[in-house]
């Protein structure tokens, strides 16, 4: 039973790992993308049409990386290029992606698929608890993990992650020493655009093997939470992504179990309001919060005056 | 070479211009999205915008599907100008429409009166400005992020729904069906013109128009929302607190998506609390609000032509058997172009030569 | 100037530049020798940041030319000047709070090196000169004074020929100031030039070895500051060509109309100052001008007295009652009125028309009618009389405030509030960018008022006007104001001792 909740808790987790993670690097450079929800859907649909169609989940992965890109590059062509409000447009990609995905996955309602294939490796894959905690997991949960050092690294160790992050705390200054804001920023929204798209992909191609639509279920806005809730540190969207895996999975086995004699819909709650709570925990801790916060997250850059 | 020009002021008649525009290249867009799907982009595109309003019923059904539109997105707006973002309006409503629906449904189903109706109306107003006073009060005192708490209490919303629908207020003669009894005939919208469903929800809706138009065009509040949003440290000289925005602007949009969510129950979904009482018009509203420009008239304008969308949807997937989910597409067409044209209203776009930018 | 071996190391000649309205630089010779700490003096407005942005590139010249140790040279931007080992210290840094010492200085310096390598220089340079720093501490926890640290260890590393510093003391407490000269002197035995932009008289004094003074854009001296008083730069500074103050209007013996007293307040963000036990009182009929270089508390003091940050109730009064608790419009209400320094954003609102701006201030005065209705036609009129009034060039009651130039924007705001009948009035900078013909209406209103009863309280970083307003004059230095003294006992030198921050006996009048 307790083996059987920790697997479920690192596949509930891997959707909302990546996109946070996604976000995590897109508001570091400044950008407040609210449209997770929008690319996450359109990057589900995507990759499950996909994978029906060529029968390969690699490649329905992939597509649904791409497809969140583009949605992204829309974004970033909105507010960069254009300097549309943050957050009208970010709600904007939410509205259309709702759409979008529901339009194409009309011809994929109720059509089954293959899930990605597992990992395992003979003999420690049997092993009692550890070996099914940490094998036997597709590809994906793997890879969302190893991207949060992946991630921290580029940040804390690269130039171009310094880059990033200076852009993210002072555009002014960052473009006045010569750096490329805009460029930057478009690099950012692009990889946060492929990382909500390939969490949406894993949420039809693996998480459940279908395609519904809305079947993001407001995933998308708690990664948005997760961020402000790691106080924009890589390692802590790991922790704040398992335990809202947590909190899901508690909800689904609690109501499968009986656990509590109240009503399923109460239990489903769960994660929303532990959103609202670990948010206004977080935020009434003021003053540590102003400094964590990347300092020109969401104010358009205006290079023109 | 694309470059940006900032004006020195920004220009009055890009301001009505851009929503056109943005209708405009959407229908384009549509046209083009029709034709990838296979479709004929003249007879779907006529299909999605003018069949649907070809009878009086098609014409009364677009007022009635305005209405929730015009009634949240005047509220919205309100937030908007001053930089308050409140995207639970789902939620406000849905709490709205519980409190009206279950006083009509639960509480007095077999007392009746002219009374009841008027009373579910205060009742959802009441209920929905109280569920958005959760995210004011979060905000104002600990700075907790609107955006998100809003959001949050919409998912919880429709969970608190379908929890009563399925459980408690199930109808005990409903054939286990997760739905409510039906209300008394006068917790009904009346209908207005006879032969459609048009109830008295439009001019309602119409006279808040009015009301708003009123207050933001006479009021101290009105100016205090405008220069809260377009220049805090200017609200700040004029005595203005930033606190007292927030509150005004939750608890006005939450009463009236309230209302709005009595409004669907005790009109158009017929009478009965069932789980789903809303095609997303919470989070449509946001559209019709920047669509219409933040101003009352303009909502009006925006909300029968994303009305129609609704409509057009209908249209076509039983005309020609193409998906509802067009609707949301086309709504989301709306809202990037209207936001991609806003440009032209704080800046010129000239066309450079690359040398000349240099 | 005699023949030398040695070619100076900076040598700028008949440095031109025009804006529009202003001749920020006229014909400017400097000459900045190796090894030298040079010394550029002048009020705020005299053309110092303007000339140092033009050696830096960040300015192009309209005329004149710098010659780089005997080399003409073209500075076309900041590389350039980098690379001629020029290097500078800005006023306001331009650091990134979250992120690491070492981090801010590889941002500022070309890409390869790598952090850790990067670190140990950082260390060695900040050893060597006395300036110590952690490179692995992020920016947001550093003192003013670290953070300065850091801008000049990434200056030190480039090995610069002539280092910049601009006003670099004006955030430092003594401890760090002592210390920063001990650096300076260190560098200036190594051989680098130090170009020292400054307001400050005695350090200018125990620090450089040579001075240029300048006023309104031009050289009015060239010294060994050594061998000044301080009391002479002074004047030299400030000018003596100030006008005596007006004695036109009768002896003000009226009422205390506005009382402030034990007003303290803490700096709540980096870069605000404290108010520091502030006192003074105003009469009716008297206008009390604040003087000050920038930074030292005034937007601060403008907005405890305005209303937009209340204090305890006694602190301010007016005609005897407490308003330190009232809010802005509760001020207004009792009559007094408030023009803050920054006229675009916060005196008004750019996107508005000049109608809804008066709106902002002449509330409650002008047109609020029954439930909180506005009545806009009592709005556009009293707007079009400020525009008559004050000769405000607009188009209209209906023009947006954007479209207004600075100059008649600042006119326009001035006009609303002391059209309004105001008892107290408390402005800042009323006539900076204002033309002179305007800011002679402006001084005449505020006359005028004055000789109706009202108490005037004028901060301004302006000498000539304070003299020309003022019936007594305070200074405001790091928060603390100086007694207020009559106008007529004090001269141009000892106002500039005291914007100087040179306090004492000397004070005494």
């Amino acid at each position: 039973m307790t083996t059987a909740i920790l697997v479920s808790i690192l596949t509930a987790a891997t959707p909302l790992l990546f996109a946070a993670l996604g976000e995590l690097v897109v508001e570091r450079a400044g950008v407040l993308n609210l449209g997770i929800e929008g690319m996450m859907l359109v990057g589900a649909v995507v990759a499950f049409a996909v994978t029906v169609t060529s029968g390969s989940v690699v490649l329905g992965v992939i597509a649904g990386a791409v497809a969140g890109t583009l949605m992204a590059l829309g974004f970033g062509l909105l507010t960069l290029t254009l300097l549309a409000n943050q957050v009208a447009t970010g709600l904007a990609l939410t509205i259309f992606g709702i759409g979008l995905s529901a339009l194409i996955g009309t011809a994929f309602v109720g059509v089954p698929i293959e899930d990605l294939p597992e990992l395992d490796i003979e003999g420690i894959s049997d092993l009692p608890v550890v070996g099914e905690v940490v094998f036997g997991h597709d590809a994906l949960v793997y890879l969302g993990i190893a991207m949060v050092p992946a991630v921290a690294w580029f940040l804390a160790h690269t130039r171009w992650g310094l880059v990033l992050r200076a852009v993210g705390e002072n555009h002014d200054a960052a473009h006045a020493i010569g750096f490329p804001v805009v460029r930057v920023r478009y690099a950012a929204v692009a990889f946060g655009g492929a990382m909500a798209g390939i969490g949406g992909a894993y949420l039809s191609t693996a998480y459940t093997p279908m395609w519904a639509e809305e079947m993001v279920a407001g995933r998308g806005w708690i990664a948005l939470a997760l961020v402000v809730f790691a106080a924009w540190r890589p390692w802590r969207v790991l922790v704040g992504a398992y335990l809202f895996g947590g909190v899901s999975i508690l909800q689904l086995h609690a109501q499968g179990g009986a656990l509590f004699d109240v009503p399923s819909q109460v239990l489903s709650m769960l994660p929303y309001l532990a959103t609202i709570v670990v948010l206004t925990v977080i935020s009434s801790r003021s003053g540590r919060r102003g400094l964590a916060a990347p300092g020109c997250l969401g104010k358009p850059f205006d290079p023109f005056g | 070479m694309l470059r940006l020009e900032r004006r020195a002021a920004p220009s009055p008649v890009m301001r009505f211009v851009t929503p056109l525009l943005a209708v405009a290249m959407s229908i384009l867009a549509g046209g083009a999205l029709f034709a990838v799907l296979g479709h004929d982009p003249v007879r779907a595109l006529y299909g999605f915008f003018v069949g649907p309003v070809t009878t009086t019923y098609g014409v009364a059904e677009l007022a009635v599907k305005a209405t929730p539109l015009i009634l949240i997105a005047l509220g919205l707006s309100l937030g908007f100008r001053a930089g308050v973002w409140n995207i639970g309006a789902e939620g406000q409503l849905t709490l709205g429409a519980l409190a009206g629906g279950g006083l009509a449904a639960v509480v007095f189903h077999d007392a009746t009166g002219p009374w009841l109706l008027p009373s579910m109306l205060l009742a959802g107003a009441v209920s929905g400005l109280a569920w958005a006073a959760i995210p004011a009060f979060l905000r104002t005192r600990f700075g907790v992020n609107e955006i998100l708490v809003s959001l949050m209490l919409a998912y919880v919303a429709l969970l608190v729904l379908s929890t009563l629908v399925h459980g408690p207020w199930r109808d005990p003669d409903g054939f286990n069906f997760p739905q409510s009894r039906y209300f008394p005939d006068s917790g009904l919208m009346p209908i207005v013109v006879d032969g459609t469903r048009l109830h008295v929800g439009f001019p309602l809706a119409l006279l808040v128009a009015g009301i708003v138009w009123l207050m933001l065009a006479r009021t101290v509040i009105g100016f205090q929302l405008d220069v809260t949003g377009l220049a805090p440290k200017a609200a700040s000289f004029a005595g203005f607190h930033p606190d007292r925005t927030v509150w005004f602007a939750f608890l006005v949009s939450g009463g009236l998506a309230g209302i709005a969510g009595v409004i669907e129950v005790a009109g158009p979904v017929g009478g009965q609390l069932v789980p789903v009482i809303s095609p997303g018009y919470g989070f449509t509203a946001i559209i019709v609000a920047f669509l219409g420009r933040l101003h009352p008239v303009g909502i009006v304008l925006a909300a029968l032509v994303v009305a129609l969308s609704y409509l057009g949807g209908e249209n076509l997937q039983i005309t020609q058997r193409l998906p509802e989910a067009v609707t949301g597409v086309f709504q989301g067409f709306l809202l990037f172009f209207l936001l991609a044209a806003d440009v032209l209203v704080r800046y010129r776009v000239r066309l450079t030569s690359a040398r000349a930018a240099s | 100037m005699p023949p030398s071996a040695v070619p100076a190391r900076l040598q700028l000649d008949g440095i031109t530049k025009r804006f529009p309205g202003t001749l920020a630089n006229d014909a400017i010779d400097l000459r900045v020798q190796p090894g030298e700490i040079h010394a550029l003096l002048g009020e705020n407005g005299a053309g110092k940041s303007t000339l140092v942005k033009i050696v830096y590139g960040l300015v192009a010249a309209d005329e004149g030319q710098i010659v780089w140790e005997g080399r003409e040279v073209v500075v076309t931007d900041p590389r350039a000047a980098r690379a001629l080992g020029i290097a500078m210290v800005f006023q306001h840094f331009s650091l990134f709070d979250a992120l690491t010492v070492v981090e801010n200085v590889a941002l500022g310096l070309p890409p390869g090196e790598r952090l850790d390598r990067l670190a140990e220089r950082v260390v060695s340079v900040a050893d060597a000169y006395g300036l110590p720093l952690d490179p692995h501490r992020p920016v947001h926890r550093l003192s003013v004074g670290e953070r300065q640290r850091i801008e000049i260890v990434r200056a030190l590393l480039q090995r610069p020929k002539l280092l910049v510093m601009d006003e670099p003391t004006s955030v430092l407490t003594p401890q760090e100031v002592d210390r920063l000269f001990e650096t300076l002197r260190q560098l200036r035995d190594e051989g680098v030039s130090v170009l020292y932009i400054s307001h400050k008289l005695e350090e200018i004094r125990s620090l450089c070895d040579a001075a240029t003074i300048l006023r309104r854009g031009r050289v009015v001296a060239r010294l060994d500051p050594r061998a000044e008083t301080a009391a002479g730069l002074g004047a030299i500074m400030v000018g003596t060509d100030i006008r005596p103050p007006r004695h036109d209007r009768s002896e003000t013996t009226g009422p205390v109309r506005l009382a402030v007293a034990g007003l303290s307040q803490a700096a709540t963000e980096p870069g605000e100052s404290p108010l520091v036990d502030v006192a003074f009182e105003v009469r009716a009929g008297e206008i009390l001008g604040i003087a000050g270089v920038a930074g030292n508390g005034q937007g601060e003091l403008l907005a405890a007295l305005g209303g937009e940050r209340l204090s305890p109730p006694a602190t301010i009064s007016l005609d005897g009652g407490e308003i330190g608790a009232l809010d802005v419009r509760a001020r207004r209400a009792r009559g007094l009125v408030y023009v803050p320094e920054e006229r675009l954003g916060h005196g008004s609102v750019g996107d508005l028309s000049l109608t809804d701006n008066t709106l902002l201030s002449g509330l409650r005065a002008q047109a609020l009618g029954m439930l909180g209705f506005l009545d806009r036609g009592v709005a556009r009129r009293f707007a079009g009389v400020v525009v008559d009034r004050f000769g405000v060039a607009t188009t209209g009651p209906a023009a947006v405030a954007r479209s207004l130039s600075g100059g008649n924007l600042q006119k326009f705001l001035m006009g609303r509030e002391l059209l309004q009948e105001p008892r107290v009035v408390v402005c800042g900078q009323p006539t900076w960018g204002v033309d002179a013909g305007a800011a002679a209406a402006i001084h005449q209103a505020l006359f005028d008022l004055a000789a109706a009863g009202a108490a005037i309280v004028v901060v301004s970083q302006d000498l000539d006007e304070l003299f020309l307003l003022a019936d007594r004059i305070a200074v405001l230095n790091v928060g603390r104001l100086s007694s207020p003294l009559p106008a007529e006992r004090l001269d141009a030198e000892r106002v500039g001792l005291l914007m100087g921050g040179v306090h004492g006996e000397t004070v005494d009048a």
